[in-house]
């Protein structure tokens, strides 16, 4: 028996239900628009590369906060964390001489030691994580730059590059991949090649890699395992998966543990590509995160949102922020557009959780 | 004579030096009804958390097929056939059908590859789907967000999550109070059905008519203390009215009201 007032649902209301709905457009309409207004380069190699770059960058962040947001917190931690962890790697690794891979281990884990006090902090004295991890951000920072003030008498820490020369787990974050690829596009005159049969592009950096990586593992845990459920119920109603058995407190301090881990992947990346680790860095990057996950269609509130979203959605921010310079426009203009953007995607986002519960 | 699948005997549940509950006396059969009737503060809701391990009482015996609860909590409760059902706290309105029916449950649609282990969301989505379709519900597929259902419709998804998942006893927090006449009768219907599968339900309600329509057996509370159990051939539907109110009758109650309006 079929119930008459359940009518076929049309093909296009079905795709417009999709949580990732709103980033695939997103991400259509600003190719469209820069392939209309952008110089040509920007889509040659060298130009997809330096955009995906910068989506890699938001995109490694987006993952943990994405998880995080569709559990119901948030965490402006991030940024700082960024600084803290690259201070920690660089001057383990400079000043006090330590094996690279030592310091990236100790990094970690101090950095999910801190994710886990943020998370238990918020589930213990059930305050809004966004005050918290507001209060963490400060902390860190500042910790951040006294310490390092304190030991080497500067906010910046080079010489990382050389001090971690042939140290493989450096190179799983500051390496590149894919470079033999390379080498033989090159000498096959696919891609662009020095006159001494280098390539321009000598590889992929290992933190697209990480991007990929992480987005993968995001995806696999939010949607087919348990642990994705029980993070889409945390945010949804903490009471009722409390009622159902879901252990809601362990939920959300992994989930701070993870933001802080992914936060570290970040700094280990900047620190052994550049070479050096700067205190200041990662400013704003806890909003860039939040603006990416917000653009993939998540809900602020939680419950609801994709990992594919968010990471679509740093895929948008990296093509606009870098495009942005391919294009007549002054660059001046990108956090107007960033603004707008994330105004558009959020009413988007609304009406199409209003269209789910409808149905 | 069958045996009680719960015995509980004088117990008390004592906040600081508030008394939720001063010596409550009830047992339950498999294969009825009992409704738990009280208006507000009588300590309907005290005395379900006990049931469902959520409190530890303060004094008195409960014991659920003869053994007694020590350290009660609501995950060794559930382990015991015990399942409690809370007006809109028992589904999640944002996730599917599916997702809802097995939240907690996973280890269930779970299937190992390698190390890991993943959700089988066809069993799942087929299981749920069957589940709903079973009691009467069309839906039009179990990946359709529970906020897509009725209030009726998810007191009933709770209600067969439950059910699937092997309980003996229901306990069904006013299930009806927010719901309209034909949602209120689906879901005395399916209280009905699940008696007739021999569990065991503790309905709590303060509707006399959605009790006296599926109950069996009522118990009365009032401030903290029972009132005594009455079977259904021996009480009418006006004493249990009368007895909930604690002995003030609806007709006191529009004369008061008439009154208190004169004087507007």
């Amino acid at each position: 028996m079929v119930d008459e007032r359940i009518s076929e649902e049309s093909f296009f209301s079905k795709v417009f239900k999709k949580p990732e709905f709103t980033s695939v457009v997103g991400v259509i309409g600003v190719f469209l628009v820069f392939f209309g207004i952008a110089d040509e380069a920007m889509f040659r190699l060298e130009g997809v590369l330096s955009w995906t770059e910068q989506a890699a960058l938001i995109g490694i962040l987006a993952v943990g906060a994405c998880l995080l947001m569709i559990g119901g917190e948030f965490d402006l931690s991030v940024g700082s964390m960024i600084g803290f962890s690259g201070i920690i790697m660089a001057i383990m690794t400079v000043e006090y001489g330590f094996p690279a891979w030592i310091s990236i281990m100790t990094a970690f884990v101090i950095a999910c030691g801190i994710g886990f006090i943020n998370g238990y902090i918020v589930v213990k004295t059930k305050l809004p994580s966004f005050i918290v991890t507001l209060a963490s951000l400060f902390v860190l920072r500042g910790l951040t730059v006294a310490v390092s003030r304190l030991l080497t008498d500067q906010t910046l820490v080079g010489g990382v590059k050389e001090a971690s020369e042939g140290d493989w787990i450096a190179s799983l974050f500051g390496g590149e991949a894919f470079t033999s690829v390379f080498i033989y596009l090159g000498n096959m005159g696919i891609i662009d090649t020095f006159d001494d049969g280098t390539p321009v592009v000598t590889g992929i950096k290992m933190l697209l890699v990480w991007w990929f990586g992480l987005t993968i593992v995001g995806v696999v845990i939010l949607r087919l395992t348990k642990y994705g459920n029980w993070i889409y119920a945390t945010g949804g109603d903490e009471q009722a998966s409390k009622n159902m058995g879901v252990p809601t407190d362990k939920v959300k301090i992994l989930l701070f543990m993870g933001t802080a881990f992914c936060a570290t992947v970040f700094a280990a990346c900047q620190v052994f590509d550049y070479g050096s680790a700067d205190a200041q860095r990662g400013l704003l990057k806890e909003f860039e995160a939040i603006i990416a996950v917000v653009m993939g269609g998540a809900l602020l509130t939680g419950g609801y949102g994709t990992v594919i979203g968010a990471s679509l959605g740093a895929l948008i921010f990296g093509i606009v922020n870098i495009g942005i310079s391919y294009t007549s426009i002054d660059s001046d203009w990108f956090r107007v557009f960033l603004g707008l953007m994330l105004l558009a995607a959020v009413m988007l986002s609304n009406s199409v959780r209003k269209k789910i519960m409808r149905s | 004579m069958k045996k009680p699948i719960i015995q509980i005997k004088d117990v008390t549940k004592h906040f600081g030096n508030i008394i939720a509950l001063n010596g409550i006396s009830m047992d339950l059969y498999p294969g009825e009804v009992m409704c738990l009737l009280g208006d507000n503060g009588a300590g309907k809701s005290t005395l379900i958390k006990t049931l469902a391990g959520v409190h530890a009482k303060t004094s008195g015996v409960y014991k659920i097929d003869g053994v007694d609860i020590v350290n009660p909590s609501p995950e060794k409760l559930l382990n015991a056939g015990i399942a409690t059902v809370y007006q809109d706290l028992s589904t999640i309105p944002l996730m599917s059908i599916s997702r809802n029916f097995f939240l907690g449950r996973e280890d269930v649609i779970e299937k190992k590859w390698g190390p890991f282990k993943f959700l089988d969301f066809k069993k799942a989505d087929k299981i749920a789907f069957d589940a709903m379709r079973e009691i009467g519900i069309n839906i039009r597929e179990a990946s359709q967000a529970v906020g897509t259902l009725s209030g009726g419709e998810r007191q009933c998804l709770a209600i067969a999550k439950a059910v699937y998942f092997g309980a003996k006893v229901l306990i069904l927090d006013e299930p009806t109070s927010a719901l309209g006449v034909a949602q209120s009768s689906m879901v005395l219907k399916y209280i009905l059905q699940a008696r007739a599968k021999g569990l065991a339900v503790i309905f709590i309600t303060h509707n006399v008519y959605h009790a006296f329509a599926v109950g069996d057996r009522f118990t009365i509370l009032n401030r903290g203390q029972t009132f005594g159990t009455s079977e259904k051939a021996t009480v009418t539907i006006a004493e249990l009215q009368e007895k909930m109110a604690g002995g003030k009758v609806i007709q006191d109650l529009s004369e008061e009201l008439g009154e208190d309006s004169k004087n507007l």
